[in-house]
């Protein structure tokens, strides 16, 4: 004996698994972004609404515009010289563009871990997760501590370098330095966390580390994984978003990408069928 | 493809004449090497042939003496050859450095040309037009030869040399280290300083150095600013002795024992150069470990 309006909420939860793009809260809003590095353009018509606290994977082939889409999210890309775009991105409803924001305090809030782990080769491992909040003027030893802890806790290093945070932070193994960079950029607290292909320099069991982190991670912000592994999207992310040549393909969640994509392209993509 | 066999292609190729050739290769390598060690070991010899004997302590602690007195000594010149370096460090490093931070870190490709082409004119030119032109610019309105313009003499010829090589260490910082630094939203000048220069701090104290042990021996650009001084300098504004004006001074006179005090006084020189020589390769050493 379900009372009517019961129902109908169930009715309404259900809708909305099918439309969880637009129900879920929308971390990054990309707009029609196009990019050209020069006069070779990158990307074409990219429009994508990135659901926040959940991951996201990026996928494709390697040269279709993964890592330029990634660093459109935090304005990363205009470091490489002749790259222009245009197009919109918002963060939570903010133009990053706009020009009155300044790409220093966005980058605070919009982390990113890069491929080749690249922990600062003077610092040791404390100064590496401390030094994004020390440069921008935190001196509160009881803050620091803390915040070195739960990041390093966070990134699943803290058990195994707890007894030498004063070691260089380039002494340990290529997985542990990753999630050291990992551990410094949440230290920031940052909204998103943009990781282009964080394991494609690892093993698989630095990589299976790296994998099992990014449920902790999305507790704590919106995750954007770029990978050319398509097992690896499969295995960590909500949604999954394919791109070729320039364009996003297809953007869904990731069992249906994974089972039941739209298009033919994806499916030869998925199935390895591509050329 | 080819259908020769290996075995009549090896024979074909005539094995005695590749031999001969390597062996004049490998033969004259090893010659030029050897031209290149002798004049160093030559000149090591020499000085310590000539000039130990005239090393006691007086030398280190005393000032020149008359000819005939034995007991003088080139303790003022040598201190002020170390306060010339300190002032041409002063000068000379500061804008060395942030010449080379502003070809590596900012700059634009035509601008960081320009300057390049600029530093290395400048390291070309003459030492002694450089003791004119401070001659011009600082002695004559300062009415003296004084340490201040010696220092400023030997800065500026630091500059180019400086310059160029903090870019080059820099260059060598990847740039995946700046790029981790900018996504953690840190600014500009922190990143250069904090991260970049504290990466390369090591290359860049080097280059101090290499052009400090450059400019060392330097005598023509003091001729007409430090222009020496036969007593202790009392004064930024004052004359000041130097090693290298020293010896020159020595050398050219007519007494022997001032002969034997020039060479002396060459061997200290070499010998100071040698210890920076040496603290450079010990600190490279140490960055690749
Ligand atoms: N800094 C740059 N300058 C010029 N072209 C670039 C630059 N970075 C990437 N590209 C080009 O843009 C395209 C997309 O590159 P990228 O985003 O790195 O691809 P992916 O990460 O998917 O492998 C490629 O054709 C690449 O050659
Ligand atoms: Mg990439």
């Amino acid at each position: 004996m379900v009372p009517k309006i019961m129902k109908d909420e169930v009715a309404a939860v259900n809708n909305e698994e099918e439309n969880v793009q637009e129900a879920a809260t929308v971390s990054l809003d990309v707009n029609d972004l196009c990019l050209w590095y020069g006069k070779h353009q990158a990307l074409y018509d990219v429009s994508i609404k990135i659901p926040a606290n959940k991951s996201t994977a990026i996928i494709g082939p390697s040269g279709c515009g993964k890592s330029t889409l990634l660093r459109t999210f935090n304005r990363m890309h205009e470091v490489s010289p002749g790259a222009r775009m245009s197009g919109k991105v918002h963060l939570f409803g903010e133009d990053l563009y706009s020009p009155e924001i300044d790409p220093t305090i966005l980058r605070r809030r919009v982390g990113m871990v890069f491929q080749k782990s690249n922990p600062f080769p003077t610092m040791t491992i404390r100064e590496n997760v401390l030094v994004g909040l020390r440069l921008n003027g935190v001196r509160d030893k009881k803050i620091l501590n803390e915040r070195l802890e739960s990041c390093l806790r966070m990134a699943a290093l803290w058990d195994e370098v707890k007894d030498h945070l004063d070691r260089p932070g380039t002494g340990l193994s290529g997985g542990q330095q990753q999630r050291l960079c990992i551990a410094r950029a949440m230290a920031m607290e940052p909204e998103v966390l943009l990781m282009d292909e964080p394991c494609s320099a690892l093993d698989p069991i630095a990589t299976m580390k790296i994998e099992e982190l990014i449920t902790t991670l999305k507790t704590k912000c919106t995750v954007v994984i770029v990978t050319h592994n398509m097992q690896q999207a499969g295995r960590c992310s909500d949604f999954t978003a394919f791109m070729y040549l320039g364009k996003l393909v297809e953007f869904d969640r990731t069992e249906k990408i994974f089972t039941n994509p739209d298009k033919q392209q994806t499916e030869d993509y998925i199935t390895g069928r591509f050329g | 493809m080819s259908t020769t066999s290996l075995l009549a292609s090896s024979r074909q190729n005539n094995h005695l004449w590749r031999k001969i050739k390597n062996w004049l290769m490998v033969s004259s390598s090893i010659g030029s090497a050897l031209l290149v060690i002798l004049p160093l070991g030559l000149v090591l010899f020499y000085l310590v042939y000539k000039g130990a004997a005239a090393i006691n302590l007086g030398f280190f602690t005393n000032v020149p003496a008359p000819p005939g007195d034995t007991d003088g000594g080139m303790a003022n010149a040598i201190v002020g050859s170390f306060l010339l370096l300190g002032m041409a460090v002063l000068v000379g490093a500061p804008m060395g450095i942030l010449g080379g931070i502003y070809l590596s870190e900012y700059g634009n490709e035509k601008l960081n040309g320009a300057i390049r082409f600029c530093a290395d004119v400048l390291n070309g030119v003459p030492s002694i037009v450089w003791s004119i032109i401070v001659y011009e610019v600082l002695v004559v309105p300062m009415r003296g030869y004084s340490l201040l313009s010696g220092g400023i003499a030997l800065g500026l010829m630091m500059i180019p040399l400086v310059l160029r090589t903090t870019e080059e260490v820099l260059v060598l910082v990847p740039n995946s280290y700046r790029e981790a630094a900018l996504a953690l939203g840190i600014a500009r000048w922190q990143i250069i300083v904090k991260i970049v220069v504290a990466t390369a701090y090591k290359g860049i104290i080097t280059a101090v150095l290499v052009a400090g042990a450059r400019i060392a021996g330097e005598t023509a650009p003091l001729l007409f600013t430090a222009f020496g001084n036969l007593n202790w300098c009392t004064g930024l504004n004052q004359p000041v002795a130097a090693l290298p004006l020293q010896i020159y001074a020595y050398a050219i006179s007519a007494y022997e024992d001032w002969h034997r005090q020039a060479w002396a006084g060459a061997l200290v020189l070499i010998g100071f150069v040698f210890i920076i020589n040496i603290s450079v390769r010990f600190m490279t050493r140490e960055r690749k470990a």
